[in-house]
């Protein structure tokens, strides 16, 4: 069909493999401590245990779809104050504005479940197949028997601990014992499978195999984050002022090059112009270190770059080397843009909490507290007894055999005690009316534990009263939890013949 | 600084469609490869779609599809499964006495959303949705405290079982006022209108056609509507003594009632709907409000 010359180029970039090296040191082991962290409270919350009384789940944290509920410890929320949920999502999204302004993508490198997951799949990878130079050995060797028990092997791991993740998951959402026992039983609801399923393929897939691909051309936060970092944010950087040019030490040549004899130099036997060379390299001996811990495939010496997560790894390679060499830490470390600009001018580094403490972070920290103590505000005064009242307009009056005029209201009341409650139905209002609640002899009912009730409300006007003639006379309907004293009231209107 | 990144657009010699506007010319590039692999993908699925569901239009109908699937097919089997799921509490609401229902918490709630259910498909085409009914149709008002042949919900019951006048059931309720027309002079009718409007203890509009008429109230109608125009439920007589009129209580429309009579009638329910769905809905109207409690 077509030429070798009118071939267009493609425009598919296959993915290199990367196999980035063990690495110690002060970043990996914080990276330790906070995948423990993170993976301990996703897969232990779940299994908790929160006594609510004999009613209600006892499981801490628990989203109940099925009756619409969300227990989280002492907090239970019911679908009508979902704007918890929706404030906590505003936190958590300033939040990430706050920590990338002043840390860069700290979420990316430290806390992102594809950063934590994908490190425990890496970790995984070398346990069974060795480090870097060996996977690349085993990456480019044919298919022996060893190469198959190892890759086997590590894909059995990864499952494991990706049908662990996607089993986990489903237990937020129902009673975790009882759903454990059925899942094995296979009498768990389908729902449940699916979602093992579809969470599994995700976390194998994701952690496994794409890794990086996910935050390079999947995650949609690192576009977002360029807009919220700038010359202050702290963020992962090469000092190639100290580093450059790079290129491969001689042993004493460091040495050599603070002498300024000849006569010594030439007791160092090194030739003049390798000396010369020597006293022009920068402190970076072009190891690539820091290249190959690099989860992301990148060298770190090209500056910032989209696909940096700035997980400090390469720093924790580089200071191990500089120490090896005698050479001071820090040639890749935490800095910023300006602190990069002081340095190139010999000026002293601006001190870190200047850079932390600046009007955009202040600005984001007091937002995300405004709506943290709104939520907690809200959280304290929120009443445990509601009613809602929807005056029945279908029809708005109906006149009763003795010409007594009486309205319907549907009042919705609201229980969120673990007990049931005897809730008192009374009303105020500057007209002499009369109230009965549908199925109560003295206007008491009783509202189920943890629910809402629908609660059919009459008001009554005599015959001929002022209240039974006039268009609208103004009512107030109070509901009252006759153990706890609690009140709540609303406001409607009570309709008369209008004559 | 040392990456390079390969970027085919450095290449100048990338072949364009030909077509140029303004001097801009369109690269004719290749369709990713995901996305043409996904159009393929589309394209078999497509087929194999064509071949399991109902798809291709015949001369009558549509091809059925392998898999035998119907919407109406899922519908059917959603609603048995509904009704299995409701047969047990379906079985108590109709093996308790009516007058318990209202003891079982569960079983009540259930009861009243049933009947509300029920009432909107069968009964709100003449009562209403808000049970108001229709004065100037004769569709009595279930909502309030008046009713033709009692508000127990028994008797509720027994009406939307059997129906009111209707050939169709043997055992509907049955009553028949005298076309008075026939009977009594227009003059009488007058006089009685007169006095039956002052029943429920309004001024008379002409006091001396009221009391003329009373001789012939008692004589004519005390029967069933009682001597103080109280009614009797038993007979299906309206109370005529109360602030509630059937068909209105102005005397114009109280003269042609007198006149002409009033035969309003409702079909039987028990063959068409379940034994639960009449307890449900019998349940529902005697808690709209005015239904009566018997000591």
């Amino acid at each position: 069909m077509s030429t070798s010359e009118d071939t267009p180029p493609s425009l598919y970039a296959a993915r290199e493999p990367i196999f980035p090296k063990r690495v110690s040191g002060r970043f990996r082991n914080l990276k330790w401590a906070i995948m423990v962290v993170t993976l301990g409270i996703y897969y232990v919350t779940p299994w908790l245990r929160w006594d609510r009384g004999p009613q209600l789940p006892d499981q801490a944290v628990l989203v109940d779809l099925a009756n619409r509920r969300f227990f989280f410890f002492w907090i239970e929320i019911w679908p009508h104050e979902f704007y918890f949920v929706a404030g906590l999502l505003i936190m958590a999204g300033i939040g990430l504005f706050l920590f990338t302004s002043a840390l860069g993508r700290v979420w990316c490198g430290y806390t992102c479940p594809q950063t934590v997951w994908t490190d425990l799949f890496i970790l995984v990878e070398r346990w069974i197949e060795g480090d870097r130079n060996a996977r690349i050995r085993l990456l480019r060797q044919k298919w022996d028997a060893r190469k198959v028990r190892l890759r086997v092997t590590k894909w059995i791991t990864w499952m494991l601990i990706a049908v662990a993740t996607g089993g986990a998951w489903v237990f937020y959402f129902s009673d975790a014992p009882t759903l454990f026992v059925d899942l094995f039983t296979l009498n768990a609801h389908a729902a449940a499978y699916t979602t093992v399923a579809l969470l599994t393929a995700t976390t194998f897939v994701f952690g496994g195999l794409m890794r990086e691909q996910v935050c390079i051309y999947a995650c949609p936060w690192p576009r977002i984050q360029a807009a919220m970092m700038d010359e202050d944010t702290i963020t992962v950087a090469y000092r190639d002022w100290r580093g450059e040019p790079r290129g491969k030490h001689r042993k004493g040549a460091a040495r050599a090059a603070a002498t300024t004899h000849a006569a010594d130099k030439t007791a160092f036997a090194m030739p003049e112009d390798e000396v010369q060379t020597q006293q022009q390299l920068g402190d970076c001996i072009d190891c690539n270190a820091c290249v190959n811990v690099c989860p992301m495939g990148i060298d770190i010496r090209d500056g910032q770059q989209l696909e940096c997560i700035t997980c400090a790894l390469c720093i924790d390679a580089c200071d191990e080397v500089m120490d090896k060499i005698g050479k001071p830490r820090g040639l890749i470390g935490y800095m910023a843009l300006t602190d990069e600009e002081h340095e190139r001018s010999g000026q002293p580094r601006i001190p870190v909490w200047k850079h932390i403490f600046r009007a955009r972070t202040i600005m984001y920290t007091a937002l995300w507290a405004a709506v943290g103590v709104g939520l907690v505000v809200a959280l304290f005064i929120r009443p445990d007894l509601s009613i809602t009242v929807a005056p029945v307009r279908n029809p708005v009056y109906v006149t009763m055999s003795d010409g007594t005029i009486r309205n319907t209201y549907d009042v919705r009341l609201r229980n969120k005690y673990g007990e049931d409650r005897p809730y008192a139905i009374s009303i105020t209002s500057p007209a002499a009316l009369v109230v009965e609640a549908e199925g109560s002899e003295d206007g008491t009912v009783i509202v189920p534990a943890d629910s809402t009730k629908l609660q059919r409300v009459y008001v009554m006007a005599p015959p001929d009263s002022p209240a039974a003639s006039r268009a609208v006379t103004d009512l107030t309907i109070w509901v009252q939890d006759t153990v706890s004293n609690e009140r709540a009231s609303k406001d409607t209107v009570f309709n008369g013949r209008a004559e | 600084m040392s990456k390079t990144h390969k970027d085919p657009h450095d290449k100048q010699d990338v072949q364009t469609t030909g077509h140029s506007w303004d001097g801009i010319e369109e690269y004719d590039n290749p369709m990713p490869r995901w996305w043409l692999y996904t159009f393929y993908a589309t394209i078999v699925w497509g087929i194999g779609y064509t071949i399991a569901f109902p798809a291709w239009p015949m001369i009558s109908g549509a091809t059925s599809g392998l898999l035998g699937f119907s919407t109406r097919g899922d519908l059917v089997a959603d609603l048995e499964r509904a009704q299995a799921a409701n047969a047990e509490i379906n079985e108590r609401l109709v093996s308790v006495a009516l007058t318990e229902i209202p003891d079982d918490p569960d079983l009540n709630q259930y009861a009243v959303n049933k009947g509300a259910a029920v009432y909107r498909t069968f009964c709100s085409q003449c009562h209403g949705s808000g049970a108001a009914g229709v004065q100037a149709a004769g569709y009595p008002n279930l909502l309030d405290d008046d009713w033709l042949w009692g508000g127990t919900v028994e008797e509720i019951h027994y009406t939307i079982s059997h129906g009111i006048r209707n050939e169709d059931d043997i055992d509907a309720r049955y009553s028949e006022m005298p076309v008075y027309g026939e009977i009594l002079s227009d003059e009488e009718i007058e006089q009685v209108a007169h006095y039956a409007y002052t029943l429920n203890g309004r001024d008379p509009l002409d006091a001396d056609m009221a009391a003329a008429g009373e001789e012939t109230f008692l004589y004519e109608c005390a029967a069933c509507h009682m001597e103080d125009g109280s009614g009797n439920s038993d007979l299906g007589a309206p109370a005529l003594n109360d602030a509630i009129w059937l068909y209105g209580g102005d005397y114009e429309t109280i003269v042609e009632t007198v006149t002409y009579s009033r035969y309003g009638v409702m079909p039987p329910w028990q063959n068409r709907l379940t034994e639960a769905d009449i307890a449900a809905v019998a349940t529902y109207v005697h808690q709209l409000g005015g239904g009566v409690t018997e000591e």
